[in-house]
This record gives C-alpha cells, sequence and structure tokens, in this order.
C-alpha cells in the first residue's frame, strides 16, 4: 500500500477526473547478472488526463524510461518484468495482457515516438508503405485511402513535397524529416495518447525548437494527451501541463509545471533547478549550485531516502526510515520527510 | 569575470582551413570535399576561457582537434605563444603538446579501460620526461585530489568509476603535464545535469587556481555562457559571431545567434510564444550555400546574401558579426 493510493483520486490534479490512462503503483523489475534482480520502477503511480501534457523527468538511473517501456509492453523480454501495480487504459488493464492485443494498443491508442526515429521506421520500407499499413491494419481503409492518408500525415508534419517523401526510403530523409516522419507514423492513426521518449535528446538545438513547435501545434490540432520523457528541465517548463520527478526508480515529487518550477518541495527538484546555467546572465562568473555526488547504483540504495546521501537538508529521520509521498498542496506530492521544515534555496528563474 | 586576462595573446589563428575528402567508388577516389572549417580567425588571450558554439557541422570540434595539430590544416596559420605550430616537426609537436592538452566529451571512450588510474595518470608523465618512477605516484594521487577525487583511485580501472568521476580523471590527464592551453570538447554533454554542474564548478575553479587558458567547445549556450570571458559562433565552418560574453548573450547581433539563443529551451513554465524558428535542416557541409552559409535558413536573407561571403564586421568593443544585414 502506497500513499498515493490512500490518496483522495481526483486530486492529484484537475484534468485527472476522467483520467486516459491511471498507472498505480507500479513495480519493473530487471534481472542482473549473478541471479539477483533490481527494481528499477518501484512503485510509481500518476493519471494522465485527456489532452494533457504530462513530463517525467529524471536523470540516468530514475526509472523514467523504465516506466515508459513498462506502458508500452516494449520491456525486454528476457530481463524485464512488470512484477506488481496496475496500468489502465481508459478502464483496461494493460498488465499482463497478451502480445497480439498490446500490439493493437500500440498503433490505435499509443503512439510512440523515440530518440533514435531508426527505432520506430524500418530501412527497407518507403515511409508512405509504412504509415499506410499501418492505417490498414487498424483502420481497415483502403490501400489507396490508405495512402492518402499517409500523404496527409506527412504533411501535417511539416514535410514538404509529401507526395513525393511518401515514396523516400528514411535513408534519402534528412535527420530533421526521419524525426517528423517517425511522428506521422505514429500518429497516423489518432492515438489517444502520445508517449514521447526523448524525442528531441540528440537534436540540435534550432532543429528542437522546431520538433517541441510541432508536437503542441499537433496537439493542439488533434487532442492526444502526451507523456514526456525527459532529462531536461528547460523542455519540460514548455511543454508540461504536469510533472512527475523520479529518483532511484520512485517518484520523488510530482505537481503542475507551475508547482514544480516555481515553488519545488524536493530538495531533489530544487538541486536539479539549480544545476541548470541559466542564460540571463544574473550568475555570470559565480559557481553552479550543484548537487553532491552521483545518483546510487540501484544494487546499493541507502537506507531510508534514497536521496538523503546527496541532501543538504538530510538528518537522522532521513536515514532512518524511507519517506512516503505527502501532499504538501492541492495535487502537489512530494516525498520529503522534511519539506514542512525546509525551505529551498533556489537561484532566480528570471 | 576572472581578472587575469592580458590582452597578449597565447593563441593566434589565422584563415585556419581543414578539408576532408570523400573517397569512393573502385579506385578510392575523391568524390567531394567538406570544408569543415572554412577560413577562421581568431586569438585566445592568456588565461582567457573562450566558448566555441555550434550545432551538427560547423566544425567546432574540427577547429578544436585542428588547432593541437590532431588533424593536420589544410591551410592557415596557429601560432601559439609566438610560434607558429603549422610549421613544427613531429618531435616539436610533440614538445608542444605538454603545453595544451585536450579534454573529451566521452568519458567512457577516452580512457583506456585495461589501464589502472595509476597508469592512466602517470604515462604522460613518463612520455614528458616528468619526475622520477618513484615521485610519479604521488603527482598523480595530487593531480586526483585537485579533481575532486581520492588516492584510493589510483588502483582501481575506469569501468569502477561513473560517468562524471571518469571525466575528472580526463580532466586530471589532461592536467598532469602542467599544460597552459586546454581544449575542452563537449566534456560536460554526456553527463546528467547535476553531474555537468560538478564538471563546469571543477573547470571553473581550476582555470581560475591555474591560470589556464581554454577553448571550451560545446552546442549548450547554457554552459558557455556560464564561464566563459568570450564566445565564438560557429555555422558550418565559418565563425559568424564573436564577442565577449556579456555582450554577445545581451545583444547578439547574427540572426543565427540570435535563433540560437531564442532555441534554448528556459526553466521557466509555459509554452514559447516569441521564438525565432528557423525553417529547414542544417545544410551537408559538403554542399553549403554560396555567399552567406546560413542564407538558407535565415528569416533576413535576401539575393544578395548568395553572392557575398559577409565578414566579421565590429558591432560593437570586440564584438563582431559577418551578416550583410544587421552589421
Amino acid at each position: 500500500m502506497t500513499m498515493m493510493q490512500e490518496l483522495p483520486q481526483g486530486e492529484t490534479a484537475p484534468a485527472s477526473r476522467h483520467p486516459l490512462l491511471v498507472v498505480r503503483d507500479l513495480q519493473t523489475s530487471f534481472r542482473t547478472g549473478g541471479g539477483g534482480s533490481v527494481r528499477a520502477v518501484d512503485g510509481v503511480s500518476f493519471d494522465l488526463g485527456p489532452g494533457e501534457t504530462l513530463a517525467i523527468v529524471g536523470e540516468s538511473g530514475s526509472g523514467k524510461s523504465v516506466t515508459s517501456l513498462s506502458l508500452m509492453g516494449l520491456l525486454p523480454r528476457e530481463s524485464g518484468r512488470v512484477t506488481g501495480g496496475s496500468m489502465r487504459l481508459e478502464g483496461r488493464e494493460l498488465r499482463d495482457l497478451p502480445e497480439a492485443a498490446m500490439r493493437d494498443i500500440r498503433g490505435q491508442q499509443i503512439g510512440m515516438i523515440f530518440q533514435e526515429p531508426m527505432t520506430s521506421l524500418n530501412p527497407v520500407h518507403t515511409v508512405g508503405k509504412q504509415i499506410s499499413e499501418m492505417v490498414i491494419r487498424h483502420r481497415g481503409l483502403s490501400k489507396r485511402a490508405a495512402m492518402d492518408r499517409a500523404v496527409e500525415m506527412l504533411d501535417l508534419v511539416g514535410i514538404p513535397e509529401p507526395r513525393r517523401r511518401a515514396r523516400n526510403y528514411p535513408h534519402q530523409l534528412s535527420g530533421g524529416m526521419r524525426q517528423r516522419a517517425m511522428i506521422a507514423m505514429a500518429l497516423s492513426c489518432e492515438p489517444r495518447i502520445l508517449i514521447a521518449d526523448e524525442p528531441t535528446t540528440a537534436l540540435d538545438v534550432t532543429i528542437q525548437a522546431q520538433m517541441l513547435e510541432l508536437m503542441q501545434d499537433l496537439q493542439d490540432r488533434m487532442g492526444m494527451a502526451i507523456v514526456f520523457i525527459t532529462h531536461d528541465l528547460g523542455v519540460v517548463a514548455e511543454v508540461a501541463d504536469r510533472v512527475v520527478v523520479m529518483y532511484a526508480g520512485q517518484v520523488v515529487e510530482s505537481g503542475t509545471v507551475h508547482q514544480i518550477f516555481e515553488a519545488p518541495r524536493m530538495p531533489y527538484t530544487g538541486g536539479l533547478m539549480n544545476s541548470i546555467p541559466r542564460l540571463d546572465g544574473a550568475h555570470r562568473g559565480q559557481r553552479l549550485k550543484a548537487i553532491r555526488g552521483t545518483v546510487p547504483p540501484l544494487t546499493e540504495l541507502p537506507a531510508g531516502c534514497r536521496f538523503n546521501p546527496r541532501c543538504d537538508h538530510a538528518t537522522d529521520i532521513c536515514r532512518a526510515a524511507p519517506p512516503v509521498l505527502e501532499e504538501a498542496g492541492p495535487g502537489h506530492l512530494v516525498r520529503c520527510a522534511r519539506w514542512r521544515d525546509i525551505t529551498l534555496d533556489l537561484m532566480g528563474t528570471e | 569575470m576572472r581578472d587575469t586576462i592580458s590582452p597578449e595573446p597565447l593563441l593566434q589563428v589565422r584563415n585556419l582551413r581543414k578539408s576532408f575528402g570523400i573517397r569512393g567508388g573502385l579506385l578510392g577516389r575523391v568524390l567531394a570535399e567538406v570544408k569543415a572549417v572554412n577560413d577562421i580567425s581568431f586569438e585566445i588571450g592568456r588565461g582567457e576561457v573562450v566558448g566555441l558554439v555550434g550545432e551538427s557541422g560547423s566544425g567546432k570540434t574540427t577547429a578544436g582537434r585542428t588547432l593541437l595539430r590532431l588533424e593536420e590544416p589544410t591551410s592557415g596559420e596557429i601560432r601559439f605563444d609566438g610560434t607558429d605550430l603549422t610549421t613544427l616537426s613531429a618531435d616539436g609537436m610533440r614538445r608542444m603538446r605538454r603545453r595544451m592538452q585536450i579534454i573529451f566529451q566521452d568519458p567512457f571512450a577516452s580512457l583506456n579501460p585495461r589501464e589502472k588510474v595509476r597508469e592512466i595518470l602517470t604515462h604522460p608523465l613518463r612520455l614528458h620526461g616528468i619526475g622520477t618512477a618513484s615521485d610519479r605516484p604521488d603527482r598523480a594521487a595530487e593531480l586526483l585530489e585537485k579533481v575532486g577525487l581520492g588516492r584510493d583511485s589510483l588502483d582501481r580501472f575506469p569501468h569502477e568509476f561513473s560517468g562524471g568521476q571518469r571525466q575528472r580523471i580526463g580532466i586530471a590527464r589532461a592536467l598532469a603535464v602542467e599544460p597552459d592551453f586546454i581544449v575542452a570538447d563537449e566534456p560536460v554533454s554526456a553527463l546528467d545535469v547535476s553531474i555537468q554542474a560538478q564538471v563546469i564548478n571543477l573547470l571553473d575553479d581550476l582555470c581560475d587556481d591555474l591560470g589556464l587558458t581554454m577553448l571550451f567547445i560545446a552546442h549548450d549556450l547554457g554552459v558557455v555562457e556560464h564561464f566563459c570571458d568570450r564566445v565564438i559562433v560557429m555555422y558550418l565552418g565559418r565563425i559568424v559571431e564573436t564577442g565577449r560574453s556579456e555582450d554577445l548573450y545581451a545583444r547578439p547581433n547574427h540572426p543565427y545567434t540570435q535563433a540560437l539563443l531564442s532555441a534554448v529551451p528556459k526553466p521557466k513554465p509555459g509554452r514559447r510564444r516569441d521564438r525565432i524558428l528557423l525553417k529547414g535542416d542544417i545544410p551537408s557541409p559538403i554542399d553549403p550555400p554560396s555567399g552567406c552559409v546560413f542564407r538558407s535558413r535565415c528569416p533576413m536573407a535576401s539575393a544578395e546574401c548568395a553572392e557575398i561571403v559577409p565578414p566579421l564586421a565590429r558591432v560593437g568593443a570586440g564584438h563582431f558579426s559577418a551578416c550583410i544585414k544587421t552589421t
């Protein structure tokens, strides 16, 4: 039983009264070399409302990507397994769904985009063929209608001369166009949810700016909800309605984007904010307020709060017992035993 | 700002070019030429920390490697403390390397996995005949301490360290020979945000304490602004703008610099409506646009931009921009 489950439903956020996706106490384990296992995702809960953008943010080893792979049913079969909790999409439990059923959900109800477009695109088929086959499979359109749909989607994501480009193979497209083609494919069946796992991480900043604009524009037009997985707090601030901050497999703070950026309660969230160099010049020449130490490996988690060895505010109670998620405000959850007692020292955001 | 800046240049680069041939076919003929670095000139003062910023294909990494002659320049002059490096013999260059070091982006690839930290750090000392076999391990331990690692690290292998710690070892290795000048090639790009900040602070401290001169190569304008005295912005092999950090960030002149600055996501909630969005992709450096290399994506471009390669023109004290529209 986690704290999250004891909280009244609907208080996690206004948009979650009729959530599309309800994740409760998700646990995902990976087998390790020596016959043991580690819990990469440990009790993660969140809701996703229709048309909402939820950002899951964290550093390496936080469990953010494993959370998204668990949702999509794409964990590596030999080593990873969802071992607890539930993931309900419009009331339907996704956990332990057979692969065939999951494949249907992945095309129709959940679209996916990744950091590397070639994860989604098949190099031996034209992009038009790949998108149209998806539409034929999930929508039952005729070949001709499906190809028209593919061209329409390529046009929608801003690819010039979409009819000609539909006949191109992925390698004939530039990096930016491949990224757009991947988004076109993910959205071709008008999914209710788009899961975007570090979709702009490998891109140059001017191309990233184009992609973020495109995704928000498509969301305005098509109304899908987005789960945006990223390590980049700047991107989070721009795209997210609500934010889940993960550390060492757990949710350590969640709330609206304003709560998280303007009044974070968890020292880790505050530390992440202070670690980003600002562009405003206000702090030039000053040292950044870095978080000391490193993220602990999942096999060597400290007792008590998992963040305590790196935390400036840690005391004995932080080492004595693991903190639970507590409500620090309407829809604002924080996993810190001392959140009432401490004031986070934030460098200004302006 | 650092107070150690002196006007005397340690490094002077004049009309540096570096081209690569792209070979193909049965005979391996040169099919195309990439002008990775295309006629760049700049100076770095003693004790100055200069940021070199650009996106893919800008030539920033090639420029950094060519400065140290890790790549042979195609033409141009690289004067280090008065000596033209391009005319030095292999032996002369080897001696000069003691004064010029590089820190790489990928701490995982740049350390030999089969060497203990002790060997990694004493190897450059032995190579340059610094110290004796018996006192080198102590020197290595001192270096570790300087970068925030303990002496117990000496007998461990690179895989036993985290990414941030490995980058610290890479920094210690670069410092081992007590160089005057360091090229830091995207040293924090592969690290997590919280670790990035630690390594930036470390580099900042080392520059101050040791009076190092540094060329800091990055794609992240935020990181550069934080601790570089001056910034050089490159696009497709050319310098498009350069100036002191406070001037360039407050008053970017070149349309590319303006777009690049506006593209950086800011940690302030809300959708950005004021952003300058560039159209299209960055062109391939094999076939850059004629005239101004940025014109194919520039919101201000007109026909004349295809005709002239815009020279760097003065737009303020020590602030130069290569655009016929804004200068």
